[in-house]
């Protein structure tokens, strides 16, 4: 892989039927670009959950994603209420979602967690009102 | 277990054509939440649930899961089972309750991996 591979996508704000089509085109290019599977299920796993919080907490986002030869890197920003208390939304079962959201079975407060133990970088900026940018690394 | 094999076993209904027949699956993860799927599931193979929406199938598919149970007799939308066999992913339906379900495939063999 000498070149790298750009892709950009919009994630709809409320609409679960197609949240996650961004990261299944991720996953898929991944695979057939040869990355291990291993580095595969974590960039999904990672990419997945930061664009179900676009959809939930953000009003929809967008990604960006650049694959170099070593290393994924896959931004997400939206420019929803943004988070309030970062350190504590990274606390495991801390959540701010609505029933609406946890009938869909999302809204453990495991999301940001789980994005931090799969990614090998992970960095989150953050404004009130203003909306988030989340940037994650997974080196292969 | 084949696919069909625990269709037979749970007396499921099995809603998809498109996945593999011949995959031989070993490991279950029982759960509703799909964030503790993400969050604690390692290498599973059969997903075992009492919910029903798409991020069901998206959940699956990020897990490299083979097949779904949706259990208590609850069965998939049309968009759903569109999803799923675009994925390559097996949709069944059991009566059984989840704890039941699960109980049956363990004690056939099916082992859980994670937490």
């Amino acid at each position: 892989m000498g070149q790298m591979i750009i892709r950009d996508f919009d994630i709809p704000a409320n609409d679960f039927s197609v949240a996650g089509e961004a990261s299944s085109t991720v996953r898929k290019l991944l695979s057939q670009l040869g990355v291990a599977p291993d580095r595969i299920k974590r960039t999904a796993i990672a990419m997945y959950e930061a664009e179900i919080n676009a959809v939930i907490h953000g009003r929809g986002g967008k990604a960006h994603v650049e694959i170099s030869g070593d290393k994924i890197i896959i931004e997400i920003s939206d420019e929803g209420p943004g988070i309030e208390d970062l350190e504590l939304a990274m606390q495991e079962g801390y959540s701010t979602a609505t029933d609406s959201i946890r009938e869909m079975g999302f809204g453990a407060g495991m999301g940001l967690p789980n994005i931090k133990k799969h990614a090998d970088e992970l960095v989150i900026k953050s404004e009130k009102d203003k909306g988030t940018v989340v940037t994650i690394t997974v080196n292969f | 277990m084949k696919i069909s094999e625990i269709a037979t076993l749970l007396n499921a209904e099995l809603y998809t054509v498109n996945h593999d027949t011949m995959t031989d699956i070993k490991s279950a993860c029982s759960a509703d939440l799909m964030s503790d799927v993400m969050a604690f599931s390692k290498e599973n193979a059969l997903l075992l649930t009492g919910l029903i929406n798409p991020q069901v199938i998206r959940t699956a598919e990020m897990m490299d899961m083979k097949a779904i149970i949706f259990v208590r007799g609850k069965k998939p939308q049309e968009a759903m089972i569109e999803l799923a066999e675009e994925k390559r992913i097996a949709l069944m339906s059991t009566h059984y309750p989840l704890f039941e379900a699960s109980g049956r495939l363990y004690q056939s063999g099916i082992r859980g991996h994670g937490f």
